[in-house]
């Protein structure tokens, strides 16, 4: 019995290695290896839309204000105060609202900014003046920053007006900001250091790649030797069948490790991403990360007898999880109904808990739940997957 | 002593009988073909004795060894070279050989050995650390066979091996075949190439839709197709038409009528004076015959004999003559 565990386990690993060696052999597939955690890196870190990404936004400017204080604004908004981004906006100059309103249809802009011909003449008459933004909803992302970006400008560019205003009118007063402003609200975050959008990221593509090589790795490298014809090399020899598939889920599990490693270096190097909690943990949570995965893994490998039909199942499969497990959009931003499935996806669990770990240096007692339910996860799917692997392979 | 022993083989897939009732023994040393077209049921009984598919119904014995009880000893007995190359192309020759010898449990120096003695014998000593990926499909098949003798099994099981191959390997590889018979390693064979079956095997199973329609030596096969009443026959019709293949294939003494090249009629007959009531039907129907010969018959005939269909392989996409009419394949042969 000894014997047979023994030769079982030797048998597992001469195929794991194999498996690396054929796969490090592989230029392509090498460099795809190294190159998709950048790729995921620079597409989720740059082109997810976020409030420092707005750049060179076209902004129409209608100015009919017959005073000087419309052009006053307009010049702020060209050339912000310090502290706001310098090439946030790229003005153009139109005649009328309705050019403007043409302008955005035809999307040379992406909004515009109305300033009526009243505007100086109620200011200085101590009256409340209006400026029109109008927005395009089309795209609603691209409105929505830039109405805030106009917003934050215009509110400062008021406060500043308001200030001058004060200190002409209640002369003797020592802070005319207090007057305007009562107070300010000052955010303090718990993360020493300037965390970026990169560290919300890492963690789920690092989870990400881990469940790529664990469930895309091993299906399609068990329905390849398969289409090859050396998986009956294997089955034909006198090894067990948990073997092979312990073998290839050795193998696609270093591999996971190595990416989610390589994606974790790029982080710190590239994109100045900390890492904050354990570095013993954070390996134990990546093994147990592909642990989760496998069983899922063989299952698939064992159900799709073609690597095509097994990619299928596989997009199917992984596209809900990618979208619905937080890895870049906060679960808590979803519909009630998606939020709980997101509770019975493996990946929910590893994302939350390698961002704990990664971004809040939390230690393992706070993060017990993701752990059992990620040792749970692996458990009953590779209970099932097994048997099933088994059976499939001596039909 | 018998090494393979097959009775009422059977496998079904769904409703398709894949193999029917296959039953057959193959003594010690012995070369065994298994004879059939393309799609005749040969690689699925040859995958059930591997213990790679199981058995809808029968069963069969391996080295002694039953293939549903016992699958790890038949595994341990049994080298596969099948139709798909088992070899990683990423690995070199030495590499597989090691890879698959140690998933064999053989110990390192018997590795070592059997490398060194079947890269010799297979002329491919100087390739043994080159990626096998870089090697043309003959070099393949040559470290193909090697691993699949590296643990010195009793039966070699060898699926269409010259299958896609140059003459000249294709030669090497017979010779090959030949000289581990001596060596007392039984063969199990499958081909559709009727020479290879013919030249190698000691004993031949004709295989037609999932079943064995005959079972003997090559010569005794031959034999059956002509002796006594029975004969060969190729006749060559000036004028041959659908209507003369048609009563022809009509007659009592006609077994088998084919209309193998152009203008040119392999007939089986059988019965006393069945020569002269062919001649005489065709001259009937105002048929001039061109020649007449007796045909030594070979397996395609024996094939013949016992389908009544022509043996050809389904996927060079030539089809059995009668299924195209007379008119057509005449415009399009220009000779």
């Amino acid at each position: 019995m000894f014997q047979r565990i023994k030769k079982a386990i030797i048998h597992s690993y001469r195929l794991g290695v194999k498996d690396l060696i054929v796969f490090a052999r592989d230029r392509l597939r090498l460099i795809t290896f190294v190159i998709m955690p950048i790729f995921l890196m620079i597409m989720t870190g740059y082109v997810f839309p976020n409030q420092n990404a707005l750049k060179n936004a076209p902004l129409g400017v209608v100015n009919l204000d017959q005073g000087t204080l419309g052009a006053q604004i307009i010049s702020a908004v060209d050339r912000p105060a310090s502290g706001q981004n310098a090439t946030l906006l790229k003005l153009t100059y139109l005649g009328s609202e309705t050019e403007a309103e043409k302008e955005i249809k035809d999307q040379m802009i992406n909004g515009a900014i109305v300033i009526p011909a009243d505007f100086s003449a109620k200011i200085e008459t101590g009256q409340q003046a209006t400026v029109t933004s109008i927005t395009d909803q089309s795209n609603p992302q691209i409105s929505l920053l830039m109405s805030e970006a106009l917003n934050r400008l215009m509110s400062a560019i008021s406060t500043q007006m308001a200030t001058e205003k004060v200190q002409t009118l209640v002369p003797g007063v020592a802070d005319p900001s207090a007057v305007v402003d009562p107070f300010v609200v000052q955010t303090v975050g718990i993360i020493p250091g300037n965390p970026n959008y990169f560290e919300f990221m890492a963690p789920g593509i690092m989870a990400m790649v881990i469940m790529m090589a664990a469930m895309i790795g091993l299906a399609g490298s068990v329905s390849r030797e398969r289409e090859l014809g050396t998986l009956d090399g294997i089955l034909s020899a006198p090894i067990s069948r948990l073997s092979i598939i312990v073998g290839k889920s050795f193998a696609q599990g270093v591999r996971g490790l190595l990416q989610a490693a390589l994606t974790l270096i790029l982080a710190i190097l590239l994109f100045g991403v900390v890492v904050h909690g354990n570095f013993g943990l954070l390996i134990l949570l990546l093994i147990l990360t592909v642990f989760s995965f496998i069983g899922i893994g063989i299952m698939i490998s064992a159900i799709a007898s073609e690597q095509e039909t097994a990619m299928t199942i596989m997009m199917t499969v992984m596209f809900p999880m990618m979208f619905l497990s937080g890895a870049f959009f906060p679960i808590q931003q979803m519909p009630t109904a998606l939020q709980w499935i997101s509770k019975i996806i493996p990946l929910t669990y590893s994302v939350e808990a390698l961002r704990k770990c990664i971004v809040l240096g939390t230690g393992i007692s706070g993060m017990l739940t993701e752990v059992w339910v990620m040792l749970a996860f692996g458990v009953v799917f590779m209970a099932i997957a097994i048997p099933v692997f088994g059976r499939v392979t001596t039909r | 002593m018998n090494m393979i022993e097959v009775e009422n083989l059977t496998k079904r897939f769904g409703s398709f009988t894949a193999v029917d009732h296959v039953s057959f023994q193959v003594k010690k040393g012995e070369i065994f073909g298994f004879l059939g077209p393309n799609g005749a049921g040969k690689t699925t009984t040859i995958r059930m004795l591997c213990t790679l598919l199981r058995p809808t119904e029968g069963t069969a014995a391996v080295a002694g060894f039953d293939i549903l009880k016992q699958p790890d000893k038949v595994r341990e007995h049994i080298g596969l070279v099948a139709e798909k190359l088992i070899l990683y192309e990423q690995l070199t020759a030495a590499e597989n050989l090691t890879l698959f010898g140690r998933l064999n449990n053989l110990p390192e120096k018997e590795i070592k050995q059997g490398i060194e003695k079947w890269l010799n014998r297979l002329h491919m000593e100087q390739w043994r650390n080159n990626q096998t990926g870089t090697f043309s499909t003959g070099m393949k098949q040559r470290i193909n066979i090697a691993r699949a003798l590296l643990h010195h099994p009793d039966v070699l099981v060898l699926d269409e091996p010259t299958l896609g191959l140059d003459p000249q390997t294709t030669r090497a590889i017979h010779e090959f075949i030949l000289e581990l018979s001596q060596e007392e390693i039984t063969i199990l064979l499958t081909t559709h190439d009727m020479n290879e079956a013919e030249s190698l095997s000691n004993e031949i199973a004709i295989i037609d839709q999932a079943k064995i329609v005959a079972v003997d030596t090559p010569k005794n096969l031959k034999r059956v197709v002509s002796n006594g009443d029975t004969a060969v026959i190729d006749i060559e019709v000036a004028n041959l038409n659908e209507t003369m293949l048609f009563s022809l294939k009509k007659m009592e003494n006609v077994a088998s009528a084919v209309e193998t090249e152009p203008y040119n009629l392999r007939i089986h007959m059988k019965g006393d004076n069945a020569a002269s009531a062919i001649v005489g039907a065709i001259a009937a129907e105002g048929g001039q015959i061109r020649a007449i010969n007796t045909v030594e018959p070979n397996l395609e005939d024996v094939f013949l004999h016992f389908t009544g269909r022509e043996m050809r392989d389904k996927s060079t996409g030539k089809v059995a003559p009668s299924q195209r009419s007379l008119w057509r394949r005449r415009s399009s042969r220009v000779r």
